[in-house]
């Protein structure tokens, strides 16, 4: 993963939890690194870990949750040195910025969207509260709110939620980051919304130059937006690659249940693909390949050690013994085998895409 | 509005209406609602959030209002007053699946309480044997371990809860099911899970699903018609294939275009078709759904009928041209 334009790089992360006496395992040896510009998606199920990951990065872990080992490097510095809240507040919100799923949470509901704003704006650029609001309207426009002169003063209950997803994306910007998080930002709102905000993004990180590290758990949605994709289960990323690599070339058994569950791929009246059993507890030490008691593909070894990232091409890795030049010759399952022709057959019939 | 007559109406709904009021505010949450529901289909109910589409379930088994229209139930009115004998038999045949499973459990009761409140509530039991037995055959159904009965909502995942909420549904023996949404908060591994138990029942109980969604590449999936919805009112109702082959009004049209397709290729060629009724032009007389093919429906006036039937032939030859 060697690169000049390294914007963030993790190394050896982990971080554990506290809960009533047990000690929980959130992030089990994580490296990764970002690219500047790049648009990395990361994917995995709920408790996978990719939320706290990236909290990491901006010192937002809950209080029974620590970092016991490893490195962020970000700007030269190693993040993890952060002690104080005021260490963080350099980071936070001023170079790594964070858009949460819930909009209405993330909104102070008993003061004014304008306020909101302008306050981020003075209290990082140091401005006056005149220019601060010529900006913040300036900002309001750009996230495709209308009237914003009007609707500076107005609350949060009296925005829609695609609207209020907007006014916390415009306060995320307000400070120019470098890095914007945007951790399933419209799981919370409809599909025709969900296109309109992840079209925004898209513009924003463009036009403002911002690195985008994107959590969801929508295939759909990574595939929209992501450069590169990262997978995580069980506080892991088991596999990483472009994009493409990802969807048309996959090698972790868990990425082939993932792609092979999609409903798209499902034919009526026949039974779709299900990984069947859960995710592993992490409360427990986990032996070997964490996925495999649920793959269909997992060897003895797996149960036994741990298998390493294998290096598949310059840009894709995957952490699964079926790479190790000992083990069988296994090919992805037949559901996901020619994906593109597959999806594209479901669109070109003039039907979900039809081009009218 | 029946068009294959072979197949038995198990619901019709007719010219519904509900409206909610908010300080003497009127809001019309559904507006002139209309479709019927065959014994055995899957019927989805498509839309935003806010569209009325969990209100129209809702009124099916009376949790809310209607204030105009019928609901028809095997041809009897189940909407407004009845007596409470005919309530009865419209609580238990018609059971509903909710959204959230961990909000629809009461937290403080065993799973076992939960599963066999219905048949308390009904005393659908001969005994206590007969009870536990009804409640394990159930739980074994969803693919749940007796020993989980002494257990709280808590101690499961999403998916398993979902489980126990299909469990307390089937444990009635319904007829037909209103599932509101069912997998929206699942994990994706566990969607699947779900999904095949759904099909699995309606397979060996000849069940009737309304199912209402937002995600359309499920419901291609899982139904065999169905009703796209905006802000109250029914645009559209078709055959699944149909519907997807032949999209006929603009928000029927932008709404499937919304839906990301896991595919990075089509996904990063795709445009952005955003629905503005505003800059429709809405000239002309009144619309009302009419039948435009056998089966399929569409929101229209006469002007607009004449255009759909334009885009119809056209999206026909289109495709012979491309097969």
């Amino acid at each position: 993963m060697e690169n000049n334009n390294i914007i963030l790089s993790v190394k050896d992360l982990v971080v554990k939890f506290k809960v009533r006496d047990r000690v929980l395992t959130a992030i089990r040896n994580v490296s990764l690194d970002f690219e500047e510009g790049k648009v990395v998606a990361i994917v995995g199920e709920s408790g996978s870990g990719k939320s706290v990951f990236t909290k990491t990065f901006t010192g937002m872990l809950d209080l029974n949750g620590k970092v016991t080992n490893g490195e962020v490097w970000f700007e030269g510095k190693n993040l993890m040195e952060n002690k104080t809240d005021e260490d963080w507040l350099k980071i936070r919100g001023k170079k790594i910025a964070t858009v949460f799923q819930d909009p209405m949470t993330s909104l102070n509901p008993v003061r004014t969207i304008g306020y909101q704003i302008s306050e981020v704006i003075i209290k990082h650029q140091g401005k006056s509260k005149e220019e601060a609001k010529k900006e913040a309207i300036q900002l309001m426009e750009r996230v495709g709110i209308y009237n914003a002169e009007q609707r500076y003063n107005e609350y949060p209950f009296m925005y829609s939620g695609g609207m209020r997803q907007r006014i916390v994306i415009a306060i995320a910007l307000a400070c120019h980051p470098k890095i914007l998080i945007c951790d399933e930002p419209t799981t919370a709102l409809d599909v025709t919304i969900q296109a309109q905000i992840i079209h925004l993004i898209k513009d924003l990180a463009k036009e403002y130059g911002f690195t985008t590290i994107y959590i969801t758990h929508d295939l759909g949605v990574v595939a929209n937006v992501a450069d590169r994709v990262a997978v995580m289960y069980a506080g892991q990323i088991i596999e990483y690659g472009e994009v493409e690599e990802i969807f048309y070339d996959p090698r972790h058994p868990y990425t082939w249940g993932l792609l092979s569950s999609l409903p798209q791929l499902g034919e009526k009246g026949s039974e779709l693909f299900a990984i069947h059993g859960t995710p592993p507890s992490l409360f427990e030490e986990i032996k070997g390949d964490a996925f495999a008691p649920r793959s269909d593909y997992a060897m003895r070894i797996d149960f036994e050690e741990e298998p390493p990232m294998f290096k598949v091409t310059d840009t894709h890795f995957a952490k699964t013994w079926l790479l190790d030049p000992r083990a069988p010759k296994v090919e992805k399952p037949k559901v996901i085998q020619n994906l593109h022709e597959k999806l594209l057959a479901l669109t070109a019939k003039g039907g979900i895409y039809g081009e009218h | 509005m029946s068009t294959n007559q072979e197949k038995e109406v198990l619901l019709s709904v007719n010219h519904l209406e509900v409206t909610f009021y908010n300080n003497k505010k009127r809001f019309r949450a559904v507006k002139n609602a209309c479709f019927d529901i065959y014994k055995g289909e899957t019927f989805a109910l498509v839309g935003e959030s806010g569209s009325g589409k969990t209100t129209i379930g809702r009124s099916i088994i009376r949790l809310n209002k209607t204030s105009d229209g019928d609901i028809l139930y095997k041809g009897k009115k189940i909407n407004g007053k009845l007596s409470k004998d005919d309530q009865k038999e419209v609580v238990r045949n018609i059971q509903m699946i909710f959204q959230d499973p961990a909000a629809s459990l009461n937290e403080r009761a065993t799973i076992d309480y939960c599963v066999s409140e219905g048949l308390y509530n009904f005393g659908l039991y001969k005994d206590e044997a007969d009870r536990e037995a009804k409640v394990d055959q159930a739980l074994e159904a969803v693919g749940l371990l007796r020993e989980h009965k002494s257990r709280y909502p808590h101690e499961f995942s999403g998916g398993q809860r979902q489980r126990i909420g299909i469990a307390r549904a089937m444990i009635m023996e319904p007829e037909f099911i209103i599932a509101d949404e069912p997998i929206s908060a699942l994990d994706v591994s566990i969607r699947a899970q779900v999904l095949n138990l759904m099909n699995k029942f309606k397979e060996e109980r000849g069940l009737t699903y309304l199912f209402i969604a937002h995600d359309l590449s499920v419901v291609r999936y899982f139904s065999d018609r169905i009703a796209v919805i905006h802000k109250g009112r029914i645009v559209e109702i078709a055959p699944t294939d149909e519907l997807f082959n032949y999209p006929l009004h603009p928000y029927t049209h932008s709404l499937l275009q919304a839906v990301p397709m896991p595919d990075p290729r089509i996904e990063k060629s795709k445009e952005l078709v955003i629905y503005d009724e505003s800059k429709r032009d809405l000239s002309g007389e009144k619309p009302q759904l009419r039948e435009i093919r056998p089966g399929h429906f569409v929101f229209a006036n006469d002007r607009e009928m004449a255009e759909y039937e334009v885009k119809l032939k056209e999206m026909e030859e289109f495709k012979k041209a491309n097969q």
